[in-house]
């Protein structure tokens, strides 16, 4: 396991920590298998191929069938690490997601690439805006949300290492490698406080991860001391770090998902029937027009000073 | 409307020459919207230009006036990402102002990378994933044969897309209540994304595979415009939905992105867009 601190500044593309460890695990263990969807490039899946060409199946444009083929290969002892666009892998698979893979409790890897709105002006069709909604809501699948390339890495080691079907929501945007401490460790259901703080609470995953710090960091020259927790496991869900925010008094979060059904709304299921707290959940508010990724996020507000503002506002400031 | 199309009175050869003086255009236009946007989808817009210009200068009835005439023909462009050419096709039909291309992908902009039903007129239904044209347009013909209408449905799938199975759910229902006003353009460049078809998930033989969903097939270059008219105008009846297999070049039209995998969504630097440009006037 490569340690944190041998991190370097810049921006990462996070696929390329998935395939790296997908290729590692790959030589260690041959009942490794990738399934894709002609989605070879845009999943960065060459190398893998190119080692392991028997372990690289494409079944060509048919998500649908990508997703059973996945669930029969584990059935047959493999281990499926099935890929594609997060758009398509969920939305056009999603009955395979439920009944082959979640429901039949298939040993299938679900990685989900460019997720988000990563694919900025190719529109609505191509955004992924919906697929942790879709998934959260079955319960019996592990929902991953990484922020970084060395949350990417371990959140592919630990499904490959447990039995049983997960889903990885992989981005393509650039990210920087979020500052943590040599001995970090990544748990599936635990969250990660990344920056202590008393006066309210940003909770944030994936691309969201690297703004809410830096909103923290902003408030923080006003005097306002916010703590960072991020939430990539989504489903199991770090119950205990969400009601230790909630003592706060005000919890933002933020998503590069839609408002309805991901982080917003889980956070908000268990602190209203626990401790209400105030609230407000950012993220983007239905269909998208059309703009590049980085123009959509501005425009909904998924931005650092927007995330700042946002707590400030339920504080009163 | 349709009377003012060239097509009343004319040779065959007066009408195709007509529909292919609207392809170069179209051809150009969109490569110019995929060098200005820095992105875009160059090789399936250049392999289904020339079945868009004998559909909308030839063979289909519509009024850019009223794109929701209700007698008019349904056209879906099933493989969504082909939006160069959808879109120039559609502003030179009439449908929105031409200047408005310059706006392709910007932000805000109408002319999203793939065609928006609620923002454009002359689209019939959303497309982008692949495999969702075929069972709209069977609707569409269910609908008409309901209504005993006398208009027709044309979609354009690509190859690769064929290997989504919904297509084939549509084939079968096609087939089963021989839903003749119906006709499929299957763009057969033999390239999806990454590859070949054939090196992907094989096809062969596709003619075969409509027909024994209950399809009449043709086999047409997919560049020959005479070839495409008399499929498309009607003067060649069918009592079953029509499949026609138009054997296309990717990227058709300049030299350096014929049958090349990498310009399914490559764009061209200044002097590439230079040299495609000068390729297609000649
Ligand atoms: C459901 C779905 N899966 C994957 C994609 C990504 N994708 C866009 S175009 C394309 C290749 C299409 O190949 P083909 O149908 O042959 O079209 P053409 O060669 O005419 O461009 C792929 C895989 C998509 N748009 N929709
Ligand atoms: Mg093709």
């Amino acid at each position: 396991m490569s340690s944190p601190a041998t991190q370097t500044s810049g921006l990462f593309d996070c696929r390329d920590a998935y395939v790296k460890t997908l290729e590692a695990l790959g030589a260690a263990d041959e009942r490794i298998v990738a399934v894709v969807n002609d989605s070879v490039g845009s999943s960065k899946l060459g190398g893998f191929r190119d080692k392991f060409p028997e372990r690289l199946i494409n079944v060509g444009i048919a998500e649908q069938n990508m997703v059973g083929v996945g669930a029969g290969l584990a059935n047959g002892g493999k281990v499926a690490f099935v890929s594609g666009a997060s758009c398509f892998l969920t939305g056009r698979s999603l009955e395979q997601v439920k009944a082959d893979v979640a429901y039949s409790q298939a040993n299938v890897k679900l990685c989900g690439i460019s997720s988000g709105v990563a694919y900025g002006e190719l529109g609505p069709t191509h955004h992924s805006i919906e697929d942790v909604a879709w998934l959260r809501t079955m319960g019996d699948i592990t929902v991953l949300v990484p922020a970084d390339p060395w949350e990417t890495e371990q959140c592919v080691r630990a499904a490959a290492e447990m039995d049983g079907p997960v889903f990885i929501r992989i981005s393509r945007m650039g990210v920087p490698a979020l500052p943590r401490p040599a001995d970090a460790a990544f748990t599936i259901g635990k969250a990660e406080i990344l920056r202590e703080g008393g006066d309210g609470a940003i909770l944030a995953n994936g691309t969201m991860v690297c703004r809410a710090l830096e909103a923290a960091e902003a408030l923080a020259a006003e005097g306002i001391s916010a703590r960072v927790v991020n939430m990539c496991s989504m489903s199991p869900i770090d119950e205990e770090a969400i009601l230790a925010a909630a003592q706060t008094g005000a919890i933002v979060t933020v998503e590069e998902h839609s408002v309805r059904g991901g982080l917003g709304s889980a956070v908000a299921e268990i602190v209203s029937q626990n401790t209400p707290c105030r609230m407000k959940i950012l993220g983007f508010a239905g269909f998208q027009p059309t703009g590049s990724a980085e123009f959509l996020m501005e425009y909904s507000g998924l931005t650092a000073a927007n995330i700042a503002a946002s707590l400030c506002g339920l504080l009163g400031r | 409307m349709p009377e003012s199309r060239p097509r009343s009175g004319q040779t065959l050869a007066e009408r195709a020459a007509f529909v292919r003086e609207q392809a170069r255009w179209i051809r150009k236009r969109a490569l110019r919207m995929v060098f200005d946007a820095r992105q875009g989808h160059p090789g399936g817009d250049l392999s289904a230009t020339d079945a868009l210009a004998a559909l909308y200068f030839d063979a289909m009835r519509y009024d850019p006036a009223d794109p929701r005439w209700v007698a008019r023909d349904r056209f879906i462009l099933s493989k969504g990402h082909a939006t160069g050419a959808l879109y120039s096709t559609l502003a030179l039909a009439g449908f929105f102002p031409q200047e408005e291309l310059t706006t392709y992908m910007q932000p805000l902009s109408r002319l999203n990378g793939h065609p928006n039903r609620n923002k454009i007129p002359g689209v019939e239904t959303n497309t982008g994933p692949l495999g969702h044209g075929m069972p709209v347009a069977v609707g569409i013909a269910i609908a008409a044969q309901i209504d005993k209408a006398d208009y027709r449905t044309f979609i354009i799938t690509g190859d690769g897309e064929l290997q989504e199975g919904s297509n084939w759910e549509a084939a079968m229902t096609a087939g089963h209540r021989k839903l003749s006003s119906l006709t499929l353009i299957v763009d057969r460049n033999r390239l999806q994304q990454g590859a070949g078809t054939e090196d992907t998930v094989g096809l062969d033989p596709l003619d075969d595979k409509f027909r024994a969903f209950g399809w009449d097939v043709v086999e047409v270059d997919g560049h020959d415009i005479e070839a495409l008219l008399p499929l498309l105008d009607g003067s060649t009846p069918h009592e079953r939905p029509l499949c026609i297999i138009a054997n296309t070049v990717k990227g058709k039209g300049i030299s350096f992105m014929e049958n090349k995998a990498s310009w399914h969504h490559g764009v061209p630097n200044a002097e590439q867009y230079e040299q495609a440009m000068k390729e297609l006037d000649a």
